[in-house]
């Protein structure tokens, strides 16, 4: 599982980041980092709501 | 638990997450998914932003790729209203034909107030919907020169934010002391007031519209002050009602939305998400509606999974709610669920320069933080919120920022 996300998109909202903060941090300078690209299997759940969560749908799953 | 047919009825956020929820946990039987615009289900928030500047195609709103929403199967039936419901007897009227359903999910949201005296006025407008926005877009790149903006909520900050990036000249009216203030209180509200006459908007506050002045297209507006302006464009952002007038007579508990139980159960196999639900959040006191795009997400999931639960299953919707609005280049997050009289401290930042975390205690405890152009600490202090930290735990972890 690969973690994308779209910086196009993303508008540093870090909802992300309060769901998956071991993957996703928005840090003081208001951008977002992908801590964890490529997320044990034991994350899916809660990266998926990450993605269903983002107010920019600008994060997507690739297998 | 419902095995056979369910209907969802509202084809927007709730509705759509509902649908995809059902599916994801292995629902097999037909989903009716039922809209009363004509669009597949899109996004609202670009609608007062992106879109209505003029930098977003329709495409660009649609809430899932054609491919995702072919792959869930949906009996998706646009264009079409529920005009009634028999909870009792499991059928309701779609555009006046009856059907019988075994599992409903009531997601049809709310609808814009608009000022008396209005309807049928040419340059007067409600923003709701993604016909709403393309007409305002439309005003707004056809020559619109002076906008008034009556109410200073969300809807209202980020039309005039959008308008005033293009150019126009914005008059925002309020009846209250101060912007959001119903919400974020006199303290922060007069911060919301601050950015917005920064931003270059003659921002009126503590004044209501006494009469819109035109024959067939507004001209003009006259104050409660006595003040006339001269108005070619006005929007209305004055709140919400839920649409629950097909619902009466069936059954269910009406409120000010469709009242449900702690997990979003209105009646056995009926449940309710989004915007026309109310709810007794176990972390607040009284009945809950929220109007937020994350609410809408998360209880269409969890009002779908509840219809697949039995009673012994199911789980109270206990959501912190939490919300922005982009104006200007300014990010407004607010997390929790403040009182106007809450006490409110900056805890980072300086709200002078428009950039900063405050929070909102009450009686020992720690209510909401607000935060402009600081989502990581708001986010953080979602987090202190869900685990019910106290407002002198909230203050010591705040004390590490800046």
């Amino acid at each position: 599982m690969r973690v994308v996300v779209d910086f196009d998109l993303c508008e540093s909202n870090a909802i992300c980041m309060q769901i998956a903060p071991d993957v996703f941090e928005v840090r003081d300078d208001d951008f977002l980092y992908i801590l964890e690209e490529n997320p044990g299997e034991d994350r899916r759940a809660v990266v998926e709501q990450a993605v269903q969560r983002c107010p920019k749908q600008a994060i997507s799953l690739e297998d | 638990m419902v095995r056979s047919a369910v209907t969802i009825v509202g084809a927007s956020l709730a509705g759509y997450w509902a649908a995809e929820t059902l599916r994801r946990e292995g629902f097999e039987d037909r989903i009716s998914l039922i809209g009363d615009e004509p669009h597949a289900p899109y996004d609202r928030p670009p609608l007062s932003k992106k879109y209505l500047a003029g930098d977003l195609d329709d495409d660009r709103l649609a809430l899932t790729t054609t491919e995702k929403l072919a792959d869930l199967q949906l009996d998706l039936r646009l264009g079409c209203s529920a005009t009634g419901l028999d909870v009792a007897g499991r059928t309701l009227e779609v555009d006046g034909a009856v059907e019988s359903f075994d599992g409903l999910v009531i997601a049809t949201g709310t609808r814009c107030r608009t000022l008396p005296g209005t309807v049928g006025l040419a340059g007067v407008h409600t923003l709701r919907t993604r016909d709403d926005a393309a007409a305002i877009r439309d005003a707004l790149a056809d020559g619109a020169r002076r906008l008034m903006v009556v109410g200073a909520g969300f809807i209202g900050a980020e039309v005039a934010s959008t308008a005033i990036g293009r150019g126009v000249e914005v008059t925002m009216v309020e009846a209250l002391e101060a912007p959001f203030g119903r919400v974020l209180g006199v303290e922060m509200g007069a911060v919301m007031a601050d950015v917005h006459r920064h931003h270059g908007v003659d921002l009126r506050t503590g004044v209501g519209v006494d009469e819109v002045l035109g024959e067939g297209r507004v001209t003009g507006v006259r104050l409660a002050d006595g003040a006339t302006l001269e108005v070619d464009l006005l929007v209305v952002g004055i709140g919400v009602v839920p649409n629950t007038e097909w619902l009466e007579g069936s059954g269910l508990t009406l409120d000010d939305g469709v009242v449900c139980d702690g997990t979003c159960l209105a009646a056995p196999g009926v449940v309710a998400a989004g915007d026309v639900a109310r709810w007794p959040n176990p972390r607040y006191d009284g009945l809950m509606r929220v109007e937020h795009w994350d609410n809408a997400v998360q209880q269409g999931v969890h009002a779908a999974r509840r219809l697949l639960q039995s009673d012994e299953e199911a789980t109270p919707f206990a959501p912190v709610p939490w919300f922005w609005s982009d104006q200007y280049d300014r990010k407004v997050q607010l997390a929790g669920r403040p009182h106007p009289d809450d006490e409110v401290r900056v805890v980072a930042g300086s709200t002078a320069e428009h950039r900063f975390a405050a929070f909102y205690g009450r009686d020992g405890r720690f209510t909401a933080a607000l935060g402009m152009n600081r989502p990581r600490q708001v986010m953080q202090s979602k987090g202190l919120l869900e685990a019910g930290a106290s407002w002198e735990e909230a203050l010591a972890f705040a004390s590490e920022w800046d």
